[in-house]
């Protein structure tokens, strides 16, 4: 099951938006196919990133994986937490593993993105 | 892609499978950071059927691989295992392997990836020199129990006294009735065991280890694990910093190369090689950051490219610190020096260091 509420990319991310502010992590299925989580690399805050283009990696113990955002904008703040315990990421995928938020420029950035419902089919079919 | 007689285990544990030196290997069952701390500090379970196993038979054995080999073979004592590396004209290693002398026969590993070109390599000559050769390989499997419990795991299901067992050494017995050859060998830097069994009755053996010491704290280990338990304990891995181009001198295996034995493959490269000391060779890398070493990363002194990283992991028995080793050139190569490591186009600082990053701390065996 996937949370209600948060929209879902096809490269597993999550974005929750609220109002111009967005919050971006990845998603249980991606933490739990990349594994033990061990780094995480972050694009600097005031950045500016496309929607869906890459803005760092996330490393497990055997493999390296490009990060896309699925929403863009400009960086607002990176989870620092994330930099002592980056396997927060496979604990709270969905809370305290949050990985950067943005402020949303104006208009809809929604196409492409998929429901709770649409990703939990996604990721069935994967 | 060929599977081992564990297979069936591997998928009823929910293994993540990788294809590995020709079979479908488990990397990872639950998490390859809980396996690598299993291993530590109870014990873990591994599949190593993917090994070669060759016997090898005749009188001739002892001289005829002492001159293909680096290390000693005739001083081996009966039952005795000992760490060798086939190597070639130029001194780079074919392969780096374990013989066990068992008392009418020897046995031995060579990794999967070498299998065949190990085959190969020995039937060149072993029919001319008067020994037999016969492959296991695919249909005997390799079970290894690793870490501090194992001994109290495996000892109650085995006809053989395992703490008179000593480190390195090997025997002839049953576990759980069944046949093996019983070696307290490993690739982990723990105290362990390494059960040579038929194909047949290995998914009982495993199946029954794994279900009598779940409470101790078994555990199946991947080849994930294996992987960050090697490199913590400095072991050399096939591929990484043993190749046909890195010899066991650039490797640090030093101690394994015995120069005062009678000639063998390579052995005037390695004794010029020595003479010279000019070479690139093997250290171990501390990345000041977390920002995890991979293979193939350059490695620079100031502005000077100087090498690469070969292997690379976090290690936790290490302080969660990035480590690796990298191929360097000499004077990149004392321990202490400050390098620097690009990574994504971007200098990350690191220190030359001493491996192993890991030492156990206990002693194995009765002496």
């Amino acid at each position: 099951m996937q949370p209600e509420g948060l929209l879902y990319s096809k490269e597993h991310e999550w974005v929750k938006i609220d109002g111009d502010r967005a919050t971006v992590g990845i998603t249980d299925y991606a933490q739990d196919s990349l594994g033990d989580i061990v780094y995480v690399e972050l694009p600097k805050v005031g950045a500016t990133v496309a929607q869906f283009g890459p803005v760092g990696v996330v490393e497990s113990v055997k493999a390296v994986s490009d990060l896309f955002t699925p929403v863009g904008g400009e960086i607002l703040e990176v989870n620092a937490s994330l930099e002592n315990d980056p396997a927060l990421v496979n604990r709270e995928p969905f809370e305290g593993g949050w990985l950067f938020k943005l402020k949303l420029p104006g208009g809809s950035q929604s196409a492409g993105l998929l429901s709770a419902s649409d990703y939990e089919n996604f990721v069935k079919e994967s | 892609m060929k599977r081992t007689a564990l297979y069936d285990e591997h998928v009823k544990l929910r293994a993540r499978l990788i294809p590995f030196g020709g079979f479908d290997m488990p990397v990872q069952y639950a998490s390859i950071l809980k396996e690598h701390e299993a291993v530590r500090h109870a014990a873990g379970l591994f599949d190593l059927s993917h090994m070669g196993q060759f016997i090898l038979e005749g009188d001739a054995v002892e001289e005829w691989a002492d001159r293909l080999t680096v290390n000693a073979v005739p001083t081996m004592k009966p039952s005795q295992a000992r760490y060798n590396i086939f190597t070639n004209e130029h001194g780079g290693a074919h392969d780096d392997v374990i013989f066990y002398r068992l008392p009418d026969r020897w046995l031995l590993v060579v990794n999967a990836g070498n299998a065949d070109k190990m085959w190969q390599l020995l039937n060149e000559s072993a029919g001319s020199a008067g020994v037999k050769l016969t492959s296991l390989h695919g249909r005997n499997a390799l079970i290894a129990i690793q870490g501090p419990r194992s001994a109290a795991m495996l000892g109650p299901h085995t006809d053989v006294d395992v703490n008179a067992l000593k480190y390195y050494f090997c025997t002839e017995g049953k576990v759980y009735g069944k046949k093996a050859v019983i070696a307290r060998t490993g690739y982990t830097g723990e105290d362990g065991f390494e059960l040579f069994v038929d194909g047949a009755d290995a998914p009982e053996i495993w199946t029954k280890l794994l279900a009598d010491n779940a409470a101790a704290g078994l555990i199946p280990a991947g080849l994930g694990a294996r992987d960050v338990l090697r490199l913590e304990a400095g072991m050399p891995l096939y591929g990484h910093e043993l190749t046909e181009e890195i010899t066991p001198l650039q490797a640090g295996l030093n101690w394994v190369v015995k120069m005062d034995k009678p000639d063998f493959t390579g052995k005037a490269a390695l004794e010029a090689q020595q003479r010279a000391d000019d070479y690139p060779r093997i250290v171990g890398i501390v990345m000041d950051g977390r920002a995890p070493a991979r293979e193939g990363y350059h490695v620079f002194l100031g502005e000077k490219r100087v090498g690469e990283i070969r292997s690379g992991s976090i290690g936790p028995s290490v302080g969660n610190k990035s480590i690796g080793t990298a191929l360097v050139d000499k004077e990149a190569a004392t321990p202490g020096t400050d390098v620097v490591v690009h990574i994504r186009g971007t200098a990350y600082g690191a220190k030359v260091v001493e491996l192993p990053f890991y030492k156990r701390s206990y002693k194995i065996g009765a002496a």
